[in-house]
């Protein structure tokens, strides 16, 4: 085994191989050296990502290298963006640092397509014109922006991205596809090929329990005008039915069977209808996958020719996902079952990828743009598929989401409260061009100018009565810690970020779709679509 | 931000400006502080001087929480590890380099850090916690755990308990709460939470939190495999005993001609039965137990068990009041919720537990129920009790010749042995550093304990 499967071997479980690639391709830019960003690239160093780039202007100071792990207070006066680079390289020699000693606006300014062709930027806090330039000029070239920083004990994470799509959303808890509601041909021939009351103890307690369920099942449906159990009286009285059927010793004592325990157990959920989720019929009405065109990307392709499926031959079901549960069974009938339902996913991908060959040639991009493996990865999670669209920043400045509004006047107690008092914070650095309780002496003034840019940005989002939730409590916090980035807040916004950005990277698990707001005054924390 | 000069003075770890990010909370009060906080300079000042901290555990949250706390401002520490340096850990355990593989954890970190972050005095013991009594305990402050075994948790949680002292009235003297905060992560899930020994919920009242170990049956391993896993774990069970591949010696999940080698025995099995997907990542995994882990969750548990520790030292806010989950599969997910201490936990309740049995069950069964118990999840119990005076072992796994004196007791019924109702029966285990004493209740009804 290669050194390097060894080395990444416990993350190479998570998102296997083509994850992993997916990493080692990617490039990052880190704009602006604070700790939260230096933690960010360190959790993406160290899963090897490709590259990594360093843009800051600045030298170190004495409190820069009081909070950072990779800025050396032997060399306070120098670079940040030199020094950091230099530490952080040296956690992996996979990784390849680069650094820029040039102040963003600068930069933005003289050669902004040195920014798009990153795969992922994350920054530090920007003031908000800096800000919204960058967020300007990588949002048409669909790089995602992460903006992540710690102010006192919060923190605040932004995803900025137009459209991500995600194959591999790796579910905890998947519905298995079983189609007990819709039965495979050569299943419902396997079943009726076996006689319950004519096989052996052995057999008879180590028949499948999905070949139970469908025997009950129709004798049942034959009973119930076609039916399946619904209520839950009827479930009831299905399960019932079904563990009566165990097999009774000579002195009438039931067996210990475990497959009927089995069965009966999963009465609840076998019979659920597999209806498409509403979000991915959402993703299959999506005009990308209605009209999809020599530059859509591979996903819209898989997508339009996964619709058609659903559309005809699926007959508004998703191609067979094609795995199979474990349960109690002997080996010759599990393993049977499980070509049943392999053969049938083969079949239905197949149906699919016609699709997409037929999509292909007629927008002449060619056949081999979409693999085999994507073909079989894309069937396999068609039921997961998901697509993340966030809101721009310019969006967001212009007017506060409806889920922000929602969420910050129905529930007093909800962080969102945080998101409302950093947005105040941005104000007041872009009037005073410092932050608020910087200074000692102006530590109480700062408070009541607070309030007024809190009142100010609840005027202008049509709510002035919302001031009343902002404590004078919560402005007092905020304005304590003088913008303090207080290292153990900083690394974990530093583990947060980096995930999302691996999670932007591989396409593989669902980032944030907007805001993650951290509270470490109560250890808790907000998604908000903002 | 403004330049400071450096400092000329010849102390390295001084220089200006340097805790300006800890100072603003430090030093101004706060609507969200603990009640007893009085903001000074002085806190700042205790942590460097006289706050001491333990930190269990070198690893993926070992290496986190020794970066955290000293850069947070804390510079006593001690760390224990009793594990060397392996390949596979360098993808998140960001102290160490391919040249420190096969090194001790402790050593490795405890080094990197003091010399990083000037002034930091970390301590490494290369060693189990058992290796040391209470006498050790006794000097920190706080003690943090960051290991995936739930036996060394327990049993850390049991010496903190220990060393509670009470007043002659039964009132918990609060000086002599050590406060212990335990990270614990699996992928992309992890959790954090703070335990006041005495006080909240322990280790021990929440063990239903942490499920027993999956395990295949034994008869599907033999007669009816069905997945890849169960392919390997029969050669693990059976084959290696009985083919000696590499002589008479243990399997060794690190060494690759092992895994390779039942990773093709495996693959022959599960070709007999047409299963598939056989792997040598499988093998490993299944062989060496492996739990998945990233850089990113370890830093994220750490640092938040690192602001609680901060917390709980100076009180500048209210600590974790007392468990956070976080997941970050879809979205990012966290839950607090306060854990409740349980009034009849074996560990921290001080009440012997009742275990109630019939005069004819064997000594076997009671052994399995503090096995398999969910609040009790022994490993190997060893029993002791008095009987006319005298004590007697009942038996005792962990030394063998004791285990054989006494193994024909497990098959004798507790009337046979002479166990009355009342009879108090004293349990040790690895679990725990303390014996554990029950109250034997015998009645001829069929309730358990
Ligand atoms: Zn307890």
């Amino acid at each position: 085994m290669a050194e390097k499967e060894k080395k990444y071997d416990r993350q190479l479980r998570l998102w296997g191989d083509h994850g992993q690639r997916d990493l080692e391709n990617a490039s990052v830019c880190l704009i602006n050296v604070t700790a939260t960003g230096t933690e960010t690239l360190k959790n993406l160093i160290l899963p090897g990502i490709g590259s990594f780039t360093i843009v800051d202007g600045g030298r170190i100071s004495g409190q820069d290298a009081g909070n950072n792990f990779f800025l050396d207070p032997e060399k306070i006066g120098e670079y940040k963006s030199k020094v950091a680079m230099e530490l952080l390289q040296e956690l992996n020699p996979d990784v390849k640092g680069e650094y820029v000693e040039e102040d963003v606006s600068q930069l933005l300014e003289r050669t902004p397509q040195f920014f798009t062709g990153f795969s992922v930027v994350i920054s530090g806090s920007l003031t908000l014109t800096v800000l919204k330039k960058l967020a300007a000029l990588l949002w048409p070239h669909k790089v995602p922006l992460v903006v992540c920083l710690s102010y006192g004990f919060l923190g605040y994470i932004r995803i900025a991205v137009e459209e991500h799509a995600v194959i591999e959303s790796h579910p905890d808890n998947a519905h298995e596809d079983l189609r007990l509601d819709d039965p495979i041909e050569d299943f419902v021939k396997f079943c009726d090929s076996i006689d319950l009351e004519s096989l052996d103890k052995k057999d008879h307690s180590h028949t499948p329990y999905l070949i139970i369920l469908f025997k009950y099942l129709q004798t049942w449906k034959n009973d119930h005008n076609g039916q399946v159990p619904n209520t839950w009286k009827e479930k009831k009285q299905f399960k019932a039915a079904i563990l009566a059927g165990v097999r009774k010793n000579a002195e009438g004592v039931p067996e210990d069977e475990e497959n009927y325990d089995e069965a009966a157990k999963h009465v609840n959920t076998a019979f659920v209808p597999n209806k498409i989720p509403p979000e991915l019929k959402a993703i299959l009405d999506d005009h990308k996958c209605l009209n999809i065109t020599d530059s859509s990307s591979n996903f819209w392709i898989l997508a339009n020719g996964l619709r058609q499926f659903v559309q005809n031959e699926g007959c508004g079901f998703l191609p067979l996902r094609g795995s199979l549960p474990d349960m109690t069974s002997d080996s010759e009938r599990y393993v049977k079952l499980q070509n049943i339902y392999q053969a049938k996913a083969a079949h239905d991908m197949q149906i699919v990828s016609n699709y997409v060959s037929q999509a292909c040639s007629s927008l002449g991009c060619g056949n081999g743009r979409v693999s085999e493996r994507d073909l079989k990865r894309f069937c396999r999670n068609a039921h997961f598929l998901r697509v993340l669209r966030t809101r721009s920043l310019e969006e967001e400045y212009k007017q506060p989401s409806k889920a922000v509004i929602d969420e910050f006047t129905s529930d007093s107690n909800s962080d969102a409260l945080w998101y409302v008092l950093w947005r105040a914070v941005e104000m007041f650095y872009t009037t005073h061009g410092k932050y608020p309780g910087i200074e000692d002496e102006e530590l109480e003034m700062d408070v009541s100018r607070m309030k007024s840019f809190v009142k100010d940005l609840m005027k202008s989002w049509g709510i002035p009565g919302a001031i009343e939730a902002v404590s004078d409590d919560s402005l007092q916090e905020i304005c304590r810690c003088g913008a303090a980035e207080i290292h153990s807040v900083a690394a974990y916004m530093g583990g947060v970020a980096a995930q999302e950005c691996i999670k932007l990277i591989t396409g593989q698990y669902v980032p944030v779709s907007g805001a993650y707001i951290y509270n470490g005054l109560k250890s808790t924390s907000l998604t908000l679509a903002v | 931000m403004e330049v400071d000069q450096p400092n000329e003075q010849s102390d390295a770890s001084k220089w200006s400006g340097r805790w300006n990010h800890i100072k603003k909370v430090l030093e101004r009060p706060s609507p969200f502080a603990h009640p007893d906080f009085e903001a000074s300079s002085e806190i700042l000042e205790f942590m460097q001087e006289n706050c001491k901290l333990l930190v269990i555990g070198a690893g993926g949250l070992g290496c986190e929480l020794l970066k955290d706390l000293t850069l947070n401002g804390f510079r006593h520490i001690h760390v224990i590890d009793m594990d060397i340096i392996d390949l596979s850990n360098l993808n998140r355990q960001f102290l160490f380099r391919q040249s420190d593989i096969n090194k001790p954890k402790a050593n490795v970190a405890a080094e990197f850090i003091n010399k990083r972050v000037k002034g930091a005095q970390v301590v490494p013991h290369f060693c189990k916690i058992q290796d040391y009594d209470s006498a050790f305990y006794k000097q920190f402050h706080i003690v943090v755990c960051g290991l995936d075994s739930i036996i060394a948790r327990r049993w850390i949680n049991g010496m903190l308990i220990s060393l509670l002292e009470y007043d002659d009235d039964g009132n918990l003297d609060q000086s002599s709460i050590i406060p212990l905060v335990d990270g614990g992560t699996e992928g992309f899930k992890g959790n954090a939470r703070v335990i006041l020994p005495g006080m909240t919920a322990c280790i021990d009242c929440t063990l239903d939190l942490y499920p027993p170990q999956v395990t295949f049956p034994m008869c599907t391993v033999a007669h009816t495999p069905r997945q890849p896993e169960h392919c390997i774990e029969y050669v693990r069970m059976f084959g290696w005993e009985k083919e000696k591949p590499f002589g008479d010696i243990p399997i060794d999940g690190d060494n690759p001609e092992h895994i390779t080698w039942i990773c093709h025995a495996a693959c022959k099995r599960a070709d007999e039965y047409g299963i598939q997907g056989v792997t040598y990542r499988l093998t490993q995994g299944v062989i060496k137990r492996i739990i998945p882990a990233v850089a990113s969750t370890n830093a994220v548990i750490a640092a938040a068990c690192s602001t609680e520790i901060f917390k709980l030292a100076t009180s500048c806010a209210l600590p974790l009041n007392n468990y956070m989950v976080f997941n970050d599969v879809d979205g990012v997910y966290t839950y607090t919720f306060e854990a409740e201490k349980n009034d009849t936990c074996i560990a921290c309740s001080q009440k012997p537990r009742n275990l109630t049995f019939a005069p004819k069950t064997l000594l076997r069964e009671l052994i399995d129920h503090l096995c398999e118990d969910s609040t009790l999840q022994m490993k190997r119990p060893g029993i002791t009790t008095t009987i006319n005076g005298k004590n007697h072992t009942l038996y005792m796994k962990s030394i063998p010749s004791i285990e054989e004196a006494t193994r024909p007791n497990l098959s004798k019924s507790l009337a046979d042995l002479g166990l009355t109702d009342g009879q108090e029966l004293i349990v040790a285990d690895v679990t725990t550093p303390n014996a554990i004493v029950f109250r034997l209740k015998i009645t001829e009804s069929e309730t358990k304990s």
